[in-house]
């Protein structure tokens, strides 16, 4: 039994991001709005990303800005005293990135309005068909 | 579709569930990811660039090519935004609306009849109409300043504290379009027009790659700045972090530039008249 | 890490994600994601992710929340979910 409650408790927030991972994921597949499939997919989006970051967490660490700035020199740098920086690099790129992702996205939901004037993915198959 | 989308998003969930009884658990000091690459550069940060956010080094220098085409990713999906939205041809509206400033009285103007010339007596507003609002429009010219002071420390204490090129770029960037939302799109167009911005986003990419030619230039690699040392007059190591601040102002440069175009077309369609 | 902390942000990100693709409104659809946006800048801020955490609270709470609110000034309101 205290096993499988310390397996639960490791493992609780990995869960929780997974289930992010799925809202975002049912959002771009049933929604049937254009905003509503953006929404989802940057839901999905920020769940990997904090999956990834929490790859990197460590405890008893503390954040990877060195201690005493330029006086470290003396004082010896442990690897365990910082969480690991590497998933924080790339995602913080990954997060500027998906804004960018973002604006061409909505620019393109712009246009299709423009062109259907609806954003109901149903309604402008319609319209494609009534053609 | 929504039954299958269910069934879909949990087959999903559920295999990956099942993959993390084989992940180390939350927070493992000896976990796999922790345990190859990142201990060298926590451990050699401070005595091969001299810079303590170790992010902020491993980002410009160590993974600097990953930035730069990251940089360029911003800049062409501002190019896209353009492509996608911008119209060229200017519609005249039916109608046109003035504000005389010094009553508050606004002016409609018939197509064919002419309007009243921009001046200190006169305003152009949109044609939806909002009531002039002073206290939002004080508030926001109380902030603007503030914040583009604060996004420019950002930049440049990125070296020694959070922050850096990304996010002193979004800051500046978010404190013209404050300023957009506040006024009119029009007048932030007299502050930073879009011939303008398009150039900003160039000299941004330009700024990151120059850096990186002029260490080729200076007889090392591409993107090494140690070789900088002979411009800066400093032993390489510095030279590292002044590097690191260079391509991190072009950065900033680049990411503003962009987060005030994409603004500038998705808030107007592409016509650049009238806005949020 | 205060884990007691972390459980609550996280159940606050589930409630606003969901709240975010179920209400039928596209202005608080986009309100309601800013909000998220800042509750995930809080949850990497304790887990000392600062630097991703800054970039999250100004871009994805910032910027993305105010592209949103263009587009739906530009286009409708409406969604049928």
């Amino acid at each position: 039994m205290n096993e499988l409650i310390s397996i639960i408790m490791s493992k609780l927030n990995y869960w929780i991001y997974i289930v992010l991972m799925m809202i975002g994921l049912y959002a771009m597949i049933a929604k049937k709005n254009l905003v509503k499939k953006i929404i989802g997919m940057n839901i999905l989006q920020t769940a990997v990303i904090l999956f990834f970051i929490s790859l990197g967490a460590k405890n008893k660490a503390t954040i990877p800005i060195i201690i005493h700035g330029h006086a470290a020199e003396s004082h010896a740098i442990q690897a365990t005293d910082y969480i690991n920086p590497l998933p924080h690099v790339l995602m913080l790129t990954a997060i500027v990135v998906a804004v960018a992702t973002l604006g061409v996205a909505l620019a393109l939901v712009i246009k299709v309005f423009q062109q259907y004037q609806t954003l109901e993915e149903d309604e402008i198959l319609a319209q494609l068909k009534d053609e | 579709m929504k039954t299958l989308a269910i069934f879909i998003v949990l087959l999903f969930g559920g295999l990956l569930i099942y993959c993390t009884l084989d992940f180390p658990s939350w927070g493992d000091p000896q976990a796999p990811a922790s345990m190859h690459v990142s201990p060298r550069y926590i451990e050699r940060t401070m005595e091969e660039t001299s810079v303590p956010n170790i992010v902020t080094a491993v980002l410009a220098d160590y993974r600097g090519y990953d930035t730069m085409f990251e940089t360029i990713v911003i800049f062409s999906a501002g190019v896209a935004c353009l492509f996608l939205l911008r119209i060229f041809k200017r519609i005249e509206p039916e109608t046109q609306l003035y504000r005389h400033i010094p009553t508050g009285i606004t002016l409609r103007i018939a197509k064919g009849a002419e309007p009243p010339r921009e001046s200190r007596e006169f305003e152009r507003i949109d044609l939806m109409w909002v009531p002039y609002d002073l206290i939002i429009k004080t508030s926001a010219r109380l902030i603007v300043p503030f914040s583009q002071i604060f996004a420019l420390y950002v930049i440049a204490h990125g070296h020694h504290s959070p922050g850096g090129g990304f996010q002193g770029g979004v800051i500046l960037g978010a404190s013209i379009i404050l300023f957009a939302i506040s006024h009119n799109l029009r007048s932030s167009f007299t502050r930073i027009s879009e011939k303008f911005a398009v150039l900003l986003c160039g000299l941004g990419v330009f700024i990151y790659a120059g850096t990186g030619a002029l260490s080729i230039f200076l007889g090392s690699n591409y993107l090494d700045y140690g070789a900088l040392s002979k411009i800066f007059g400093v032993d390489p190591v510095t030279a590292r972090s002044h590097g690191i601040l260079m391509v991190e102002i072009g950065v900033g440069i680049c990411v503003m530039a962009v987060m005030v175009h994409l603004y500038y077309n998705l808030a107007s369609a592409g016509r650049h008249d009238e806005g949020l | 890490m205060i884990w007691q902390i972390e459980l609550v942000v996280l159940l606050i990100v589930i409630i606003c994600g969901i709240g975010a693709i179920t209400v039928k409104d596209l202005l608080g659809a986009a309100i309601l994601f800013g909000a998220y946006s800042f509750m995930m800048c809080l949850l990497w801020a304790i887990m000392g992710a600062v630097d991703v955490a800054f970039t999250e609270a100004s871009v994805g709470a910032g910027i993305s929340t105010v592209l949103f609110v263009a587009t739906v000034f530009r286009t409708s309101r409406r969604t049928k979910d």
